[in-house]
């Protein structure tokens, strides 16, 4: 395994290579980021197809896009972004058409099933508690705006800093902060009386 | 100090906090609850869990886009530096220029169409991706909003249309040489707009962006640059051959 920093320095080459016209290059970026840019796609949709969908549009994008990138940005934090907000367009066409499967309310009907589950200790119990967990978690991120679960995302999962997140999505950094801190509220909600039982 | 807030614990907890909160959290216990309680709710969002791929899935995807690639490569690159594309076109169409002449000279059928018809190529090539990089820079320009507090810095699109003039120069003249006309008449058009925004002042106020989108606007140069590439792109696909 490669440290971070002799990546993203492999990373910019390949880019200079892209640039200098060589095609094949290309593909050493696309082998090495579409495994993360389609975890991204389904934190951020929640949905197997789009996220494939998600995957393409972004290599796709990038490429044209590629003068655009500086070497002074990490390769995949351009990325990423570009993923993002794919992402962020596609869960909203689908809102529009009224395609939205999960909504909190779906979650909290939930909330005694898992207190039954969760007081039942170990065993193969434990197992459908973690299953119960993980829904929970689906459900609610479900139930996050397409804001707060964009700078949610981008925050827990891909580590990156609320500076970068409110550049990706042109909010001040007090709104991003802020959209996170929502984001965590209501997770906290779904999930507290659930994770806090158990320990 | 008083008690964190559970806003500062988050931060605290995404490392975006400085240490005055660990200070605390080591001296007080009811904010090393909450710390906890937190903790334990954002560690169980990490079970989020997302689907396999298969092991090929890398060289799947990477089969899929680049069947969706746009074709032409080299130049599109170059592009981004007009001047250097440009440039180098010069050097192909010297290259398309001796080799058809060596060809000629081998005993091959001599073919002056084929030479010319090389060489076409090469300048449509060239000559897509200017207008391309040109309709961005022009429709940025058409498209943005008045300016809120008195002026609006266009320095980048002016920067653009330099590198611009001076590469749609070299295409005209190319275009010309060629005995195109048809592409060198709307490149030389096309030069007029690029040079006014070029001797813009980098600060225009209402008025000279006003000036500005009309002589895009009335022009209708976005749409002719729209018209013009569309054929390019066909003149591009009957020539079938791979580029480079
Ligand atoms: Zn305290």
């Amino acid at each position: 395994m490669q440290s971070k920093g002799s990546m993203e320095e492999s990373d910019s080459v390949a880019v200079a290579r892209v640039r200098a016209g060589d095609g094949n290059a290309y593909r050493v970026l696309v082998e090495r980021h579409s495994r993360a840019v389609f975890r991204l796609a389904y934190r951020m949709t929640g949905n197997e197809q789009d996220s494939e969908d998600v995957v393409q549009e972004t290599f796709l994008r990038a490429y044209k896009q590629l003068h655009r990138w500086e070497a002074r940005s990490s390769f995949s934090t351009w990325l990423y972004r570009i993923a993002a907000n794919y992402s962020l367009d596609l869960v909203r066409r689908r809102q529009r058409h009224g395609e939205v499967a999960m909504t909190e309310s779906a979650g909290e009907r939930e909330t005694d099933v898992v207190h039954a589950l969760a007081s039942h200790a170990p065993g193969p119990d434990r197992l459908l508690f973690s299953d119960r967990v993980q829904q929970r978690v689906a459900a609610t991120l479900d139930g996050l705006s397409r804001q707060e679960r964009t700078a949610f995302v981008l925050r827990h999962f891909e580590g990156q800093s609320i500076e970068e997140i409110a550049g990706a999505l042109g909010l001040s950094g007090n709104a991003a902060k802020h959209s996170i801190f929502r984001a965590v509220q209501k997770l906290r909600r779904a999930l507290e009386p659930l994770v806090n039982s158990q320990s | 100090m008083k008690h964190a807030t559970e806003e500062q614990l988050v931060l605290y907890y995404y490392g975006e906090q400085a240490d005055e909160i660990q200070r605390h959290l080591e001296s007080c216990e009811a904010c090393r609850g909450s710390y906890q309680a937190l903790q334990r709710v954002l560690n169980s969002v990490d079970s989020f869990p997302v689907p396999e791929r298969g092991a090929d899935y890398e060289t799947r995807v990477w089969r899929e886009v680049e069947r969706r690639l746009p074709r032409r490569r080299a130049l599109a690159w170059l592009a981004w530096k007009p001047l250097a594309a440009a440039a180098a076109l010069g050097g192909l169409m010297a290259v398309a220029f001796f080799a058809g002449r060596s060809w000629r000279e081998s005993g091959a059928k001599a073919s002056a169409a084929a030479d010319l018809e090389v060489r076409e190529r090469v300048l449509m090539v060239a000559v897509g991706d200017h207008l391309e990089r040109t309709q961005t820079v022009l429709a940025e320009l058409a498209n943005s909003g008045d300016p809120k507090n008195g002026a609006l810095d266009i320095s980048y699109e002016q920067r653009a249309a330099e590198d611009l003039v001076e590469a749609n120069r070299l295409y005209r003249e190319t275009a010309a040489s060629a005995g195109d006309d048809r592409t060198a008449n709307f490149l030389d058009e096309l030069e007029r707009v690029l040079l006014d925004v070029a001797h813009n002042p980098s600060q225009v106020s209402p008025g000279q962006l006003q000036d500005l989108r009309q002589e895009i606007e009335g022009r209708g140069i976005l749409f002719k640059v729209k018209i013009f590439s569309s054929e390019v792109e066909e003149r591009e696909a009957a020539q079938n051959a791979p580029v480079l």
